[in-house]
């Protein structure tokens, strides 16, 4: 099972996880906060909406089309300064 | 008094603003009607990077864009939030000794136009802007210069100057008056030509010429800069010879987002992405900011300036037909100059003063000149 | 000149599949393209090449063909018809690439349409078909309570598919009254092989109250979900749930059809022939793209769509009999789903209707179409694109979007700096 660091915590998935069903079931909410600070998370779940946007080994990306990988550094998008 | 301007973009929301403004003054009733196809702000006022900058390439564009800059200021209290109105000086980057030479005389000539410009050394450069690569020679720091959003200040003024909008496009300039698309003629004491590069279907023989440009906004993300960004070497890629050129020039939005140009293309009517040379102007824009690399593209575009041969715009009366007057031909700065613009207008068609009568931006001008300096 | 793919297929869902698979057995050399990370779709998302059905045949079918090149996690971002050879960029993993191609066949589905109201922003709240994806995605549903609200029959499917999963879904709130799912549940029933799988989904959803004739009034929160306000006849009836699972029906997802200037209806798919080929010349599209219309529906139109790019003719003696079967099934549904504004989720002027640049219903009242209030607004200009409020303003204001412009998705400047791959067949 691969194992990944979510914000610095080392979290062990099953393969075949998407990285936001790794953020999600680590109880990270909000995903981001909107322009006027509103908290928000994952919509669509199938890369049209673009709220799941996270930040995968320094790189933005939507992260219900990301899958795990073994040792993957993942982040939250920064509180208040996303889009 | 009857006027139509066509155009509802920046220019003609401005000059419809100056006329009705006009009337108010003075107690003679000038009643404005903008004719535009598309939504108000929708074409290069929309396409354009929205930079309010000061460009010294000759005394007349000096004169047109530090008074344009002016107005802006004493507008902005009024503007709406939505116009982003955001004051963020621009730097003009040195990459070495040669172009550090061009930064003295820049300066003077911006505080002779008073306008503030202070000299960076190197290390301030790198301290006022840390995305910046290291090595770069300095910097001018032009403080007044700024940033809006404007297609949101052409409906501010639009709707400040009363003016009635139509949707309509025009298709001929006639004695008096004009005729719309749908067939129908209007009739008006003075008709202000304000639809960029569209005046060149009603007025071929203007000596207009169609420059396209592509810019990219990225996403909000890590990489910031304070300042809009523009190379000293700008100035040989807006007024250099036919060639497709770039330039690097930045600018932070108020969003959070970077706006990223620039290039010139002439005869590219299309709007088609060039690849090739979207990917120069990136690769330009990257030597000089290489944390470009770190962040995603949100939107890409293109528009099209509209260029005269001595990069002047055209303001003033149509040198052959009766109350057409032409605001027209501001290339890369029509958002700057919108303002200028309109108070010039004004002043020729009303006797008022400005300053900016002792430069000849009037069409007539050309017939003086035969060799245009782009052939 | 460089060389180019006999057809590229945008798409692996039911239709997309389909489409590669029948024009491979028709002898030419098949690119196919799906941007998530693997193939099946929306529908057949987790689906593997090893399970009986429908969906492994195909899955066995497209990876055992010699003739067919498949590329996950590819995104179109650019597309440019020309007369004989038609260009896509493609971003993927590896950078950007240009593919050129004689034929191309648009199998991009459709998503889900997303109505605001107050409370939608909150995290909690989710797609119907978006928390399905998300659970097959490996987000642990076990005890957790879900509100399914919305219209359409993905509703059920999903609800089913939730309690399966360990979901309590404590109510299916649809805004259609009782006549109109009526009439599609027997319609549904006439199709061949469908009697069974409506008894199947009958007995997943066996304790689920479905409510018909219900509105989804708000979700309450502060900062993530806690309830949901549905209202039924005159009452208001609030649910504690830790997931709202909305959709009202699906959308064509037309973006790559509008670069290449395909025709769209007025519904807002791209408009095909009987050979499913769209009015640019080399351009066919199947599934969703062309209307919703299920599983089935899209299946076979990619089989023709499969056959009309690579001129097997005789493969389609029955289709125009299965098709009208399925064009008047479609019919049904959109007749029994047809959203009503009564029943609709009502905004407050300060209800966000962009979500990506936070524009709120009140300052897009005024205006008359989507051109005019994005440029004023911004709605529209964030990341997504407007692919969530295009869809929204559509229903709530009645404009119809536009301005499809590449690149379709955000992309990362280190590809745009680097030289472009051309990617061409083996």
């Amino acid at each position: 099972m691969p194992e990944l660091t979510l914000e610095g915590v080392r979290a062990t998935v099953p393969p075949g996880t998407t990285v936001l069903a790794a953020l999600q079931n680590a109880g990270l909410s909000p995903l981001r906060h909107s322009l006027s600070g509103g908290a928000r998370g994952a919509l669509c779940g199938m890369g049209s909406c673009y709220e799941c946007r996270a930040v995968v080994d320094g790189l933005t990306v939507r992260s219900c089309l990301t899958p795990v990988r073994e040792g993957q550094d993942v982040w939250r998008l920064e509180v208040n300064c996303d889009g | 008094m009857k006027a139509l301007v066509i155009g509802g973009g920046l220019v003609g929301a401005a000059c419809a603003d100056a006329l009705a403004r006009h009337s108010a003054l003075n107690g003679q009733r000038v009643r404005v009607t903008v004719l535009e196809p598309g939504p108000v702000g929708g074409g290069a006022t929309a396409a354009g990077m929205g930079h309010l900058v000061v460009m010294d390439d000759s005394p007349a564009q000096l004169a047109l864009t530090a008074r344009s800059l002016h107005l802006w200021e004493a507008l902005a209290p009024a503007l709406p939030r939505q116009a982003d109105y955001h004051g963020c000086g621009t730097l003009w980057v040195a990459s070495d000794d040669g172009e550090l030479a061009a930064v003295e005389p820049k300066r003077r000539a911006y505080l002779a136009a008073g306008r503030e410009a202070t000299w960076l050394d190197a290390a301030e450069l790198a301290r006022a802007e840390p995305n910046l690569r290291p090595g770069l020679a300095g910097a001018l720091r032009v403080p007044g210069d700024s940033v809006v959003y404007a297609p949101v200040v052409a409906q501010f003024l639009l709707e400040r100057a009363g003016a009635a909008v139509r949707r309509g496009a025009v298709t001929e300039l006639r004695d008096g008056g004009v005729r719309l698309a749908s067939g129908e003629t209007l009739r008006a004491d003075l008709v202000v030509v304000a639809n960029g590069i569209g005046a060149v279907s009603l007025l071929p023989d203007l000596p207009l010429r169609q420059r396209k440009g592509h810019l990219l906004i990225t996403e909000r993300g890590p990489v910031h800069v304070r300042h809009q960004l523009v190379e000293l070497g700008y100035l040989k890629s807006a007024h250099g010879g036919d060639e497709d050129s770039v330039a690097f020039n930045v600018q932070p939005r108020p969003t959070g987002q970077l706006l990223i140009g620039s290039s010139r293309q002439f005869e590219q009517p299309d709007r088609e992405i060039d690849w090739l040379l979207l990917r120069r102007m990136l690769r330009r824009a990257a030597e000089f900011l290489p944390a470009l690399e770190q962040i995603a593209a949100l939107r890409i575009w293109t528009g099209q300036r509209c260029a005269t041969p001595d990069h002047l715009p055209l303001i003033g009366p149509h040198p052959e037909l009766d109350g057409v007057f032409l605001a027209t031909g501001h290339e890369g700065l029509g958002i700057t100059t919108a303002l200028g613009t309109a108070e010039l207008l004004s002043a020729q068609v009303f006797g008022t003063p400005s300053g900016l009568l002792q430069y000849d931006f009037t069409p007539a001008r050309f017939d003086r000149v035969p060799e245009p300096a782009h052939a | 000149m460089t060389a180019e793919w006999e057809a590229v297929v945008v798409g692996a869902g039911p239709a997309g599949l389909m489409a590669a698979l029948t024009a491979a057995q028709g002898g030419l050399r098949v690119l196919l393209l799906d941007a998530q990370p693997a193939a099946g779709g929306q529908i057949w998302r987790g689906a593997a090449a090893g399970q009986r059905g429908k969906a492994g045949e195909l899955l066995r079918g497209v990876a055992s063909h010699a003739g067919i090149t498949v590329l996950s996690g590819a995104e179109v971002i650019a597309a440019e018809a020309g007369g004989q050879s038609h260009t896509l960029t493609v971003s993927a993993e590896a950078g950007l690439s240009h593919i050129h191609a004689a034929r191309v066949i648009l199998a991009t589905g459709a998503t889900e349409r997303f109505l605001p109201f107050d409370g939608w922003t909150l995290p909690g709240v989710v797609g119907a078909g978006g928390l399905q994806a998300m659970s097959k995605g490996g987000l642990d549903l076990r005890g957790v309570r879900v509100v399914v609200a919305g219209s359409g029959p993905l509703l059920l499917a999903v609800a089913a598919g939730l309690r399966q999963k360990g979901a309590r879904v404590l109510a299916v709130a649809e805004q259609a009254g009782l006549p109109g799912v009526a009439a599609f549940g027997v319609a549904a029933a006439r199709l061949p092989g469908k009697a069974r799988e409506a008894l199947e989904l009958a007995a997943g959803l066996r304790g689920i109250p479905y409510w018909t004739d219900a509105a989804l009034v708000r979700a309450n929160g502060d900062g993530q979900l806690q309830s949901v306000t549905l209202r039924r006849g005159r009452r208001e009836i609030t649910l504690a749930c830790d997931f709202l699972a909305v959709g009202f029906g699906l959308v064509p997802e037309t973006r790559v059809a509008a670069l290449l200037g395909c025709p769209v209806t007025d519904a807002g798919a791209v408009n095909v022939n009987a050979w499913q080929a769209t009015g640019v010349s080399g351009i066919y599209a199947a599934g969703e793209v062309c209307g919703i219309g299920g599983v089935d529906g899209a299946l076979l139109e990619g089989l023709v769509a499969g056959c009309a790019a690579s001129g097997q003719i005789e493969r389609l003696h029955d289709s125009p009999r299965r098709a009208e079967t399925q064009r008047r099934f479609q019919a049904t549904l959109e007749r029994s789903f047809a959203l009503r504004p009564d029943r609709l989720p009502s905004p407050s002027p300060a209800t966000i209707v962009c979500r990506c640049e936070d524009v709120r219903h009140g300052q897009l009242q005024g205006f008359t179409n989507w051109t005019a209030a994005k440029l004023q607004t911004r709605c529209g200009m964030g990341a997504c694109q407007g692919r969530v409020c295009g869809p929204a303003c559509q229903t709530l204001y009645g404009w119809r979007f536009g301005g499809v412009r590449a690149p379709l998705a955000p992309l990362p400047l280190s590809q745009l700096l680097a030289e472009p791959n051309t990617l061409s067949p083996p």
